[in-house]
């Protein structure tokens, strides 16, 4: 269990929020020159890191608004909160893996 | 091997049970071996196994970070099932149970092989259609299913009100499917796989690979480099983690997976009970514990700890079920690393890097496919192509869109 700290709303419980996964996926373009291959990178393949994540949530229970967070995947604590409109935190992404 | 019996246990009883011999053998790692098989759970032993037993490669080294059974396969709720949906699910799961049905003489270990029935429930008409609907692809597939009405479920198992805030409408079951006893079933492996000369080497993590030109040759540990002419990764949550050391990614994310018993109490319940719709699965196993689950936390974790408003969600969901049981005092918890597919169908089978296979997505459900898993595997990885069984589950499937979308293997049942 862990409170995160919505960009709109203060700090919630975790469970107002729905983890949207991995952020900063871009889509590749242009849709007909892309290769099944990449297709499938950008649909299905994840860095899935033990240590720090970028990821996307949803304060679903709260203002529904989505925004992300950088979570470390072992002991769950939150570096980082930003707005969908700004740039991802400068953090050491390898850190304590 | 010294071959578990009646006399046997007799005769150790009247020394005191002092001269058993160790199940298997604590060896240091050779410098080189045939197969290197990261992941010493259910999945990794019994694919040792299968390599040693059916086709004959024995200088197979089991390499085990923590200790065996330590992990997912000692953490899950040891249910076994073949009620599939799809017919690739179903003809795999079909395998395994079958295996499960011989393994307690397959591997002269009991493992306490239960088929006492696995219940799905429905809850409204509508989620009575769509369990027919279920029922009926399961019998298209070969495989034993009945609809139930809720006065047969009540005669089954009558500790389930099924008046209840969500009212038992019905169910399905499958008799052929139950529960086993998980730490025979991997110690029963391990047993088996090191009477036929695996070494089974705990304590031993894996920290990169060696891979020159496309081709694994061996895998860096903190017991040294031990080379290897073929190496297989099957370590459920952390399978993304060993990929990125090969230098591949896979469509893969794992999370949290929890279970929790209550005290030991006398046996009250005969079947294994799932309902999907208000979101719990129970049984009690044969030490009279009551054995709960529910839903994984549905974010990316490596920590072996779940959210206890997961454990609340599926207590409530329990209790909404069994009334009966609200004074039972909860003596455990915890949670499993488990890597969830897209599709939620396990991946198996050959890797971007030559000689190098994996065996994961199992998601929530890997215990009952312990024995096909290693089955295929071992048969996959001799001859360097898909079992037939398998092929459906290759990684190729997420560019080709031939995936296996299995919301039978997602649900809460494992």
């Amino acid at each position: 269990m862990f409170r995160i700290s919505c960009p709109f709303c203060g700090e919630r419980d975790e469970n107002e929020f729905v983890c949207g996964g991995q952020a900063h996926i871009a889509r590749p373009e242009p849709a007909e020159q892309v290769s099944e291959r990449d297709w499938a990178e950008y649909l299905f393949f994840r860095d899935n890191p033990k240590g720090l994540h970028f990821e996307r949530w949803q304060h679903r229970y709260g203002c529904r608004q989505w925004f992300n967070i950088v979570r470390h995947t072992v002991s769950h604590e939150i570096l980082a909160v930003y707005r969908l409109d700004e740039a991802p935190p400068d953090v050491d992404r390898e850190e304590a893996v | 091997m010294e071959k578990y019996s009646f006399p046997k246990i007799l005769y150790h009883a009247l020394r005191g049970h002092k001269h058993w011999q160790p199940a298997w053998r604590s060896p240091l790692p050779k410098k080189s071996y045939d197969v290197v098989v990261i992941g010493g759970g259910g999945h990794g032993l019994a694919t040792a196994y299968y390599l040693a037993k059916k086709h004959g490669v024995t200088n197979v080294a089991v390499l085990e970070r923590g200790w065996i059974g330590g992990g997912n396969s000692g953490r899950n709720t040891q249910v076994t099932r073949s009620n599939y949906f799809y017919p690739e699910s179903a003809a795999f799961f079909e395998h395994s149970l079958k295996l499960y049905e011989s393994m307690s003489r397959d591997l002269n270990i009991n493992v306490m092989f239960s088929q006492r029935g696995v219940l799905n429930l429905a809850h409204s008409d509508h989620d009575m259609e769509m369990l027919a609907r279920w029922t009926n692809a399961i019998q298209l597939n070969g495989i034993d299913s009945e609809i139930l009405t809720p006065q047969q479920i009540k005669e089954m198992e009558p500790l389930i009100d099924i008046n209840a805030r969500f009212p038992v409408a019905g169910g399905f079951i499958q008799r052929r499917g139950g529960i086993s006893r998980h730490d025979a079933v991997n110690w029963g492996y391990a047993r088996a796989a090191d009477a036929l000369g695996v070494d089974i080497i705990q304590n031993c993590t894996v920290t990169g690979f060696n891979i020159s030109h496309g081709t694994v040759t061996g895998v860096q540990t903190s017991l040294g480099d031990i080379s290897g002419e073929k190496v297989h990764i099957t370590v459920a949550g952390h399978t993304s983690v060993l990929a990125k050391m090969a230098g591949f990614r896979l469509p893969l994310t794992s999370m949290a997976l929890q279970a929790m018993v209550s005290e030991p109490i006398k046996p009250v319940l005969n079947l294994v009970t799932v309902s999907g719709a208000i979101h719990m699965y129970v049984s009690q196993s044969d030490r009279g514990e009551i054995v709960l689950g529910a839903g994984a936390d549905v974010y990316n974790s490596y920590a072996q700890r779940g959210s206890y408003d997961n454990v609340e969600s599926c207590v409530a969901a329990f209790l909404t079920l069994y009334p009966r049981f609200s004074r039972l005092k909860l003596m455990r918890q915890w949670a499993g690393i488990v890597d969830i597919s897209p599709d939620t169908s396990p991946i198996m089978g050959r890797t971007p890097v030559q000689n190098l296979y994996i065996n994961c997505g199992w998601g929530t459900g890997g215990y009952k496919a312990i024995p096909a898993s290693g089955d295929t595997m071992a048969d996959t990885i001799v001859n360097d192509r898909p079992h037939a069984l398998i092929k459906p589950f290759s990684l190729e499937r997420f560019e080709s869109g031939a995936l296996v979308d299995e919301s039978a293997a997602a649900g809460v049942a494992h």
